[in-house]
């Protein structure tokens, strides 16, 4: 078994792309439904944590923009971390998860081990 | 009272507390001298009550022989008492300034010292269940072997063991530092949902033992909630769970002993006066922010008080359990989280989810899907209940799947014939 991180993105600048009253509505069930889902497969090794939407990105020669939403319209908005035989499996259970039917993405990393140099 | 029952069941009520409050005079090192002081204790009572009538008093006897049983030995016994007179303070003349205290507060006092004593890190945790059952609830070796459905042997090597231990390591049975509070409380708590379980779950024929095994736990628990430093939330929340979970004690079992299934009981059976109980102990346990995984299943158990199927019942169940595997995994969680998500977002989805917990070797898993499949392919459902009842070992286990299956194999003959005639 590995461990991997999923990051969950979306748009959360754009008007347009923002979840109508009746996507939100339910949208903690669904999360919740889809993490009950791993955990209950043992599967769940840390159910992570959202992000506000507020922040700050911190370059060199002491420059704070206001972000991260100046170059990229996506941000993250939350991640878990699962464990699973392959990375094809972790994407597999990434299918069930409701930031994509609001328009986002979930990116899928592989956790480096601490005894692995590979 | 007859007197045949009188002193088996004062041995139950005060053995354990004479012996606790000795132990906490003592020091843990001397808890056989204890355990023999209260015995002859007990043998004398036997002894002279048949001869000389029931005393007005029996508790008040018991513990006034025990003082004097206890200032004997402490007279004859010079080495012991100069040992222990440092511990207790007792200069000189020890025998004579011992001063026994059974008064209520100090037997809470001892039992919590020693409930904390006993969840020392260095107990493994079947001995902690098996100490508490004999040292702090009175339990005698054939009980405890029989609610664990083990043989004696085992259980008297694991509660020497276990007493050795708490010698060698010198463990000090004290009234617990704010520290060992937080350090030890949720292994007493630990200790108490593993002594309820083991009288709820247990598959030990005998109904009055496990009844009691519930019942000692709540009088532990409810110890812990009359101490200030020991009245947590979490302590109140598992309180709830107990109080919830026994108040179908009386419809969970029928006559003949064989097991009531919950859809089938009679709630008219359910102890209103326990849930009432449950739900002042959870709203004290709500307090709070803390949400530890006995706030989560006294919820769900204080939901399971509602017999009526509504959408609303399981959709809350389902977020429980949702929470609760996220907080700690465990494959019964697993599996009726499973069938709530069947109750409250369908059957098919339910299905989905169930194949993927993949508890090959759990004949509840098999039958959960046996379930599942009930109604929407009966063949594949029965498939599932026969591998169940190769997989379940208990005589009660095995009679709810054959009913199952027998329920499918009529279900499946009713069907309308299709073809020729």
């Amino acid at each position: 078994m590995k461990e991997f991180l999923l990051v969950f993105r979306r748009d959360f600048v754009t008007n347009e792309a923002q979840p109508s009253p009746e996507q939100m509505q339910g949208m903690m069930k669904h999360w919740q439904d889809w993490m009950g889902g791993i955990a209950a497969q043992n599967k769940l090794v840390s159910s992570g944590n959202r992000l506000s939407s507020e922040g700050r990105v911190v370059k060199p020669n002491n420059v704070i923009t206001k972000g991260p939403y100046v170059e990229i319209a996506e941000a993250i908005g939350g991640y878990i971390i699962v464990s699973a035989d392959s990375i094809d499996e972790a994407a597999e259970m990434s299918k069930g998860c409701p930031i994509l039917h609001i328009g986002g993405n979930v990116e899928i990393r592989t956790v480096v081990a601490m005894d692995d140099n590979s | 009272m007859q007197q045949t029952e009188l002193i088996p069941n004062l041995f139950r009520t005060e053995y354990r507390k004479i012996v606790t409050v000795l132990c906490y005079l003592f020091g843990i090192e001397h808890i056989e001298i204890a355990e023999d002081i209260v015995s002859d204790t007990f043998l004398l009572a036997a002894e002279l009550w048949i001869v000389k009538g029931t005393p007005a008093n029996p508790t008040a006897w018991l513990y006034k022989v025990a003082k004097n049983k206890t200032k004997d030995y402490l007279k004859h016994n010079a080495i012991f008492a100069q040992k222990i007179s440092k511990e207790l303070k007792y200069t000189t003349r020890v025998a004579e300034s011992i001063e026994l205290d059974f008064t209520n507060q100090n037997i809470a006092d001892s039992q919590l010292a020693m409930m904390f004593a006993i969840c020392h890190p260095c107990i493994p945790e079947e001995a902690q269940i098996s100490l508490s059952l004999n040292l702090l609830c009175g339990f005698g070796v054939e009980e405890i072997a029989d609610a664990f459905l083990t043989n004696k042997d085992v259980i008297y090597k694991r509660l020497k063991r276990g007493k050795e231990k708490l010698r060698t390591e010198k463990i000090k049975i004290q009234q617990p530092t704010l520290l060992e509070i937080n350090e030890r409380l949720p292994t007493v708590l630990t200790t108490l949902y593993l002594l309820f379980n083991e009288g709820y779950y247990s598959s030990s024929q005998n109904t009055t033992l496990r009844k009691d095994l519930c019942l000692e736990a709540m009088r532990l628990n409810y110890l812990l909630l009359e101490n200030d430093n020991t009245n947590s939330n979490s302590a109140n929340a598992l309180l709830a769970l107990m109080c919830f979970h026994s108040s179908r004690f009386e419809a969970r079992t029928n006559q003949n002993g064989e097991t009531v299934l919950y859809k089938d009981q009679d709630t008219d059976l359910w102890n209103r006066e326990l849930i009432d109980k449950g739900e002042h102990f959870l709203n004290r346990a709500s307090q709070g922010n803390q949400l530890s995984k006995y706030h989560l299943e006294a919820a769900i158990a204080y939901w399971h008080t509602h017999k009526e199927d509504t959408k609303d019942k399981w959709e809350n169940i389902l977020q429980l359990y949702n929470k609760l595997l996220q907080i700690e995994y465990s494959p019964i969680a697993a599996l009726n989280r499973t069938f709530a998500l069947a109750k409250a977002n369908g059957k098919t989805v339910a299905i989905i989810e169930a194949e993927k917990l993949n508890l090959t070797d759990n004949h509840l898993y098999y039958s959960l899907l046996g379930n599942l499949y009930t109604d929407i392919d009966n063949t594949k459902a029965l498939q599932n209940f026969r591998i169940a009842l190769t997989l379940a070992n208990s005589h009660t286990d095995k009679t709810i799947i054959t009913v199952n299956i027998d329920g499918l194999i009529k279900k499946e003959k009713q069907k309308p014939t299709l073809g020729f005639v």
